[in-house]
């Protein structure tokens, strides 16, 4: 009999980093475009208390220094406490600038009038009443507000449109969220943060994978492989739940438009960004 | 052969002060002891790469980028002391209304300056975040050319992702391949280097071995709207080994001293280049003179399919 050596396992994407290769890459990403081509040199940014929004912190300090950094923890009446320990935490580690600005006052001014919306429509205006927040201090400072979405969440839909996507430069866009806990464990982010299980904060004992409905271990996965071309029944031969399988694909079919900018009609030969195409840089 | 590599980072679209930017490279380099002889630069070097409809405003008319680039050497060289050298450059070039991706090879004299060859891209990338084939024209002539140095040739970016280029870049007799390249990184799985760093590294390693060259690559550097362009600019030597490398980040010069009489060496000592020659009329005719029949399977072929992007 003949040793047989058995690659026959179904290959799945390894979704590993390298932490310090990445670390380096963003850092300069942030330099080169906060500094460089916007020669400006500072950077908002609001500090949730969850693993996503610290990294941020911590590249922009490795990218900036701590002095030109500015957190700014955002609470509402409903937030939990632990949230804002967690964002602190980040702060004592970083040194960086902190300031809290309570929204409660500004969204329940406008939900006042609205008493009859829905825990979506209100987790929206909290996460559209922060971005107006980080807009304005962004104008007030003098510092290029930084996003923190991730590349799960956005491939999901799980995030409000024209609110968490909109800071015009983000440095997880493209990092599935098992990456950025990878990234984060590197850059020395608290432990707590990194284990807790993630939350978007807006209701009592919510959880994102409570929300979505998978955990964000197979969804990357899935995703990974998705994005990579393969088809449902692929994916399911390679050992995911076939359930799983749909509930990702429905979500990521069902949000594409919140990707992209709005839909403008076109009317001529110079419509922008349809004709008239410059970089984004240029 | 002393050549610097250099690895830019142009300011998108911001013509003069990267020029102004190379003249201080210029400066630099043109003073020091002994000469150089041949600089080469990456891509699309004095614009940045991702333009899209801008190429059309800053396309450079060839001979007029040569004087330029002479005038700029000879500002920066010594007074009374310019050193001849050759220059590589990328660059959007704009032929009398029709627009490609280019590099040439200028050799620049204490009074004037000849362009050797202009290479035009021939491999447009249009897919993914590539757009090139949307904005410029694809080069249609693979060369190799003498130069006061030896004989050379160009290949730009994805040319030298088709093996059969240096191949034929070898055989019409290259020594030196020069490969100008703008290089979005990506992969960051892999430790301590990018995965496309890995790939552009391997590849020209295998073509420098296989086919007894040296392999001159100069990478972009920056970001441009979130794409980092990943440098990782080096020289290989006609056995494979790399001779130096830079970083992918950041702007660097490479320098190396080059003795292009190993080529004769690894050719003596692997042969395959000559062994290519005899049997590649052979191997070509089997691809072209086929029935009409048998070209339309090929054409057909699966292989020959463009998959998901």
């Amino acid at each position: 009999m003949l040793d047989v050596v058995d690659a026959t396992e179904p290959r799945i994407p390894a979704l590993g980093v390298d932490g310090p290769l990445l670390a380096q890459w963003l850092e300069a990403f942030l330099h080169d475009e906060i500094v460089v081509r916007r020669n400006t040199y500072r950077a908002v940014l609001g500090l949730s208390g969850g693993v996503d929004s610290a990294v941020v912190a911590f590249l922009c300090t490795r990218a900036l220094g701590a002095e030109n950094v500015h957190a700014l923890r955002l609470p509402y009446r409903t937030s939990s406490p632990d949230s804002l320990v967690d964002a602190q935490a980040v702060v004592d580690a970083l040194g960086c600038r902190c300031r809290d600005i309570d929204i409660t006052a500004a969204v329940d001014g406008y939900l006042s009038m609205e008493p009859e919306a829905d825990q979506r429509r209100r987790g929206n205006v909290m996460a559209r009443v922060r971005m107006l927040v980080l807009f304005d201090q962004s104008a007030k400072l003098g510092a290029l507000p930084v996003g923190t979405g991730n590349k799960t969440e956005r491939l999901m839909g799980y995030f409000t449109w024209h609110a968490d996507d909109s800071p015009p430069l983000n440095p997880l866009g493209d990092l599935f969220k098992t990456q950025v806990w990878e990234l984060a464990r590197y850059l020395g982010v608290p432990e707590r943060l990194v284990a807790k299980a993630p939350s978007a904060d807006l209701q009592a004992d919510q959880t994102d994978e409570g929300d979505l409905g998978i955990t964000y271990a197979q969804a990357d996965r899935i995703l990974a492989l998705m994005l990579a071309g393969y088809n449902d029944a692929k994916i399911a031969a390679r050992g995911f739940e076939p359930r799983e399988v749909a509930l990702v694909r429905e979500r990521l079919d069902g949000t594409h438009w919140k990707r992209h900018l709005p839909t403008t009609a076109m009317l001529s030969n110079t419509a922008i960004n349809e004709f008239y195409l410059r970089p984004v840089d240029f | 052969m002393k050549v610097a590599i250099v690895q830019s980072k142009p300011r998108k679209g911001q013509v003069e002060e990267n020029i102004a930017q190379l003249g201080a490279i210029f400066a630099q380099l043109a003073g020091e002891e002994p000469a150089y002889d041949l600089i080469v630069l990456p891509e699309a070097a004095l614009t940045g790469y991702f333009l899209e409809g801008a190429v059309y405003d800053l396309a450079f008319e060839s001979e007029a980028l040569a004087e330029r680039l002479g005038g700029l050497w000879r500002a920066a060289s010594p007074p009374r002391a310019v050193r001849p050298v050759a220059i590589v450059l990328g660059f959007y070039e704009n032929a009398g209304g029709t627009y490609y991706n280019s590099a040439f090879y200028v050799e620049i004299g204490s009074a004037s300056q000849r362009i050797v060859h202009v290479h035009r891209k021939m491999f447009l990338p249009t897919y993914g975040v590539f757009d090139e084939e949307r904005f410029v024209s694809r080069g249609r002539r693979l060369e190799a050319f003498e130069s006061r140095l030896g004989r050379m040739a160009l290949l730009i970016c994805e040319d030298a992702w088709h093996a059969i280029m240096p191949t034929l870049a070898a055989i019409k007799g290259a020594r030196v391949l020069i490969v100008p390249s703008a290089s979005p990184g990506r992969g960051f799985a892999a430790p301590g280097e990018l995965e496309s760093v890995r790939y552009w590294r391997d590849v020209l390693r295998s073509y420098a071995a296989e086919h007894g060259v040296f392999v001159l690559y100069a990478g972009l550097a920056g970001f441009e709207g979130g794409k980092g362009m990943a440098g990782s600019s080096c020289a290989i030597d006609p056995f494979g080994d790399v001779v130096g490398t830079l970083p992918a980040l950041g702007e660097h010069v490479l320098k190396v001293q080059l003795d292009l009489d190993d080529v004769e060496i690894a050719r003596a000592r692997l042969p395959l280049l000559g062994d290519l020659a005899a049997v590649l009329p052979d191997l070509l005719g089997s691809v072209s003179s086929g029935s009409a029949a048998q070209r339309a399977e090929l054409s057909g072929s699966p292989a020959l399919q463009r998959g998901e992007p």
